[in-house]
């Protein structure tokens, strides 16, 4: 069952038009991760989702029930959620007074506090500061005193807005495991928002994408980086290459594309005449001579154009008719013994060549 | 130079001041008391429709925030004249026959600071970022627990706008000159006797009660930076 479920969502600040034409469902249970550029929304939407401000049109139902029909019951629903934010947030109080505040808002009973404060303060390892101010905690101690105060009060569905943006490795490791063991063993419901990719494939059952204002894609994290909607997703989930080309023919579930005067096949059917070849730089494998066995379908010679290091990966850009580049490990760039200027032979699965219809002209 | 009046004055003050001289107690007590009952009075009227302010969305509040901001610098003597023509017989509150009385002083003095009192607290809510705020409402908060949570945080910054028109009170001299009148042992209070016993040459005094009143600010000031550090 969706545990929430959102429909055209729209929120304009002034004239600015931040969110419109949102659709999402969150399923009970799974951790979703939204992604996307700065600016794009998600910490907009996470606020109206967790229903801190109202949006200014479409439909919202959290736990099954109507908010917009249902003003009445948001104070009700709110406490059934919470959200970390992206800035540490904590109050000129004592860390125990901090992480008592939503029990506290709850009229929960002072022995209960007490039990439950401790317990939390136990959990994220900050016991020994319970009676110092908050404020006096460092950046990644106060994020865990501002986790600590939101599961306390047992949130059935948890917001996480760039939870780890501004923290160290070892806070951010921390947050991850708490979040992802709440999943499992409470079945949590979590919406993570985050600009960082891999924390999005690391935790999220399944990923949606934000690009200016929508939800322009959601699925696996595998659908989303293999096989993004549209250009603008795919730039941002990290496609090197983004070719235009023009379908040939379409045969035994193969589409024959041509791109710069070299033909290749994908297993896409034609989504238009004109695409775009989205291929991903890690898929496209380089080799010294002509494979004697080789499965994959595209498997052809190209010149060596560029080799940028990117650690411990090379980017290498290869020429053949168009521009490919490629991801190789340092150690196998190395083993090949690429330069500028040499022939290398590359191979290319069918299924690694994902098409998209070409947007508007160029 | 030896017996210079400046010097002879000095030292006769902190004589004044060490042996308690009953007129320097008196003044002293007078002052703190009209001015720390202005302040509470203030305070209790200030506080609460600073944070309706705050709170409430309406037309004009940036006009009404912006004109509480130009009624900080207030002449004192606008304020004294104004209250003097309200308070007496031809004014329409003459009946009180608060003129020339401390009573009078206290509800000048309440008057002269309220705007202080009620912008310094809009401010200190708004110094409340909108994450905090935020925060508050993912919480759980009630409309009334958050009210309480943002006043209880800024709770600081609002007390030093008590502090500061506490200051403003005690300092000035243009309202309490014309509505109390300086009367001896009845409406005379620090700065008063200050600019009276000056004009007679009678230097000591001035200094001594000097002396008070920069100790007064001077307290102010500490009990500032002490809540300020918070």
């Amino acid at each position: 069952m969706a545990i929430i479920e959102a429909h055209s969502i729209k929120k304009s600040y002034g004239n600015l038009e931040v969110l419109h034409d949102v659709d999402l469902s969150v399923q009970e249970g799974e951790i979703l991760g939204l992604i996307g550029p700065s600016g794009s929304g998600k910490s907009t939407l996470l606020r109206i989702l967790d229903l801190i401000e109202p949006a200014n049109g479409g439909e919202l139902s959290v736990f099954g029930i109507d908010t917009v029909e249902e003003r009445g019951r948001w104070l009700d629903l709110r406490r059934r959620m919470g959200m970390l934010f992206q800035r540490p947030i904590v109050f000129n109080a004592s860390v125990y007074d901090n992480v008592a505040m939503g029990l506290r808002y709850r009229g929960a009973s002072s022995d209960d506090i007490d039990r439950r404060v401790k317990g939390a303060l136990e959990a994220v390892g900050l016991s020994r500061y319970m009676g110092g101010r908050a404020t006096d905690l460092s950046g990644g101690e106060q994020q865990r005193v501002a986790l600590s105060r939101v599961l306390v009060t047992g949130p059935e569905i948890l917001f996480l807005d760039e939870p780890t943006a501004n923290l160290d490795p070892g806070s951010t490791a921390t947050i991850e495991a708490i979040v992802a063991r709440l999943n499992r063993e409470e079945g949590t419901t979590v919406l993570i928002s985050t600009h960082d990719l891999s924390q999005g494939q690391r935790l999220a059952h399944r990923v949606a994408v934000m690009i200016e204002g929508t939800v322009a894609q959601a699925g696996s994290p595998r659908e989303i980086f293999h096989e993004p909607r549209d250009q603008k997703i795919a730039r941002f989930v990290g496609v090197q290459n983004i070719i235009p080309g023009r379908v040939v023919s379409r045969k035994e579930g193969l589409t024959t594309v041509e791109a710069g005067g070299r033909r290749l096949v994908s297993t896409t059917p034609p989504p238009a005449e004109e695409v775009e070849l989205i291929i991903r730089g890690e898929d496209i494998s380089l080799h010294r001579r002509k494979p004697g066995y080789e499965e994959a379908e595209n498997l052809f010679p190209a010149t060596v154009t560029a080799i940028e290091p990117m650690v411990p990966f090379v980017n290498v850009t290869v020429h053949c008719g168009c521009d490919l580049a490629a991801l190789v490990t340092t150690r196998r760039a190395e083993a090949l013994g690429l330069h500028e200027g040499i022939e290398v032979w590359v191979s290319l699965h069918a299924k690694a060549v994902h098409l998209i219809p070409r947007e508007g002209p160029g | 130079m030896n017996g210079s009046p400046i010097i002879e004055g000095f030292i006769e003050a902190i004589r004044l001041i060490i042996t308690l001289n009953p007129q320097v107690v008196e003044i002293t007590i007078r002052s703190l008391y009209v001015s720390l009952t202005a302040t509470f009075f203030a305070a209790l009227i200030a506080l609460p429709i600073g944070a309706l302010i705050y709170f409430y969305e309406f037309r004009g509040k940036h006009a009404v925030v912006s004109t509480l901001q130009t009624l900080y610098a207030l002449p004192t003597v606008i304020v004294g004249l104004l209250m003097f023509l309200l308070l007496s017989n031809i004014g329409p509150f003459g009946f009180l026959r608060l003129l020339y009385t401390p009573g009078g002083m206290i509800v000048t003095q309440t008057v002269l600071i309220i705007p202080l009192l009620m912008g310094l607290t809009v401010s200190a809510l708004s110094g409340i970022d909108r994450d905090k705020r935020y925060t508050i409402t993912a919480l759980g908060a009630s409309r009334f627990q958050t009210v309480t949570t943002i006043i209880m945080e800024a709770r600081f910054a609002v007390m030093s706008g008590v502090l500061l028109g506490f200051g403003r009170a005690i300092a000035e001299v243009g309202t309490v000159m014309i509505v109390g009148g300086n009367i001896r042992g009845a409406t005379r209070v620090l700065t008063t006797a200050i600019a009276l016993n000056t004009s007679m040459a009678n230097y000591s005094m001035s200094i001594a009660l000097g002396i008070i009143l920069l100790g007064v600010a001077l307290g102010v000031n500490i009990a500032l930076s002490l809540v300020q550090r918070r």
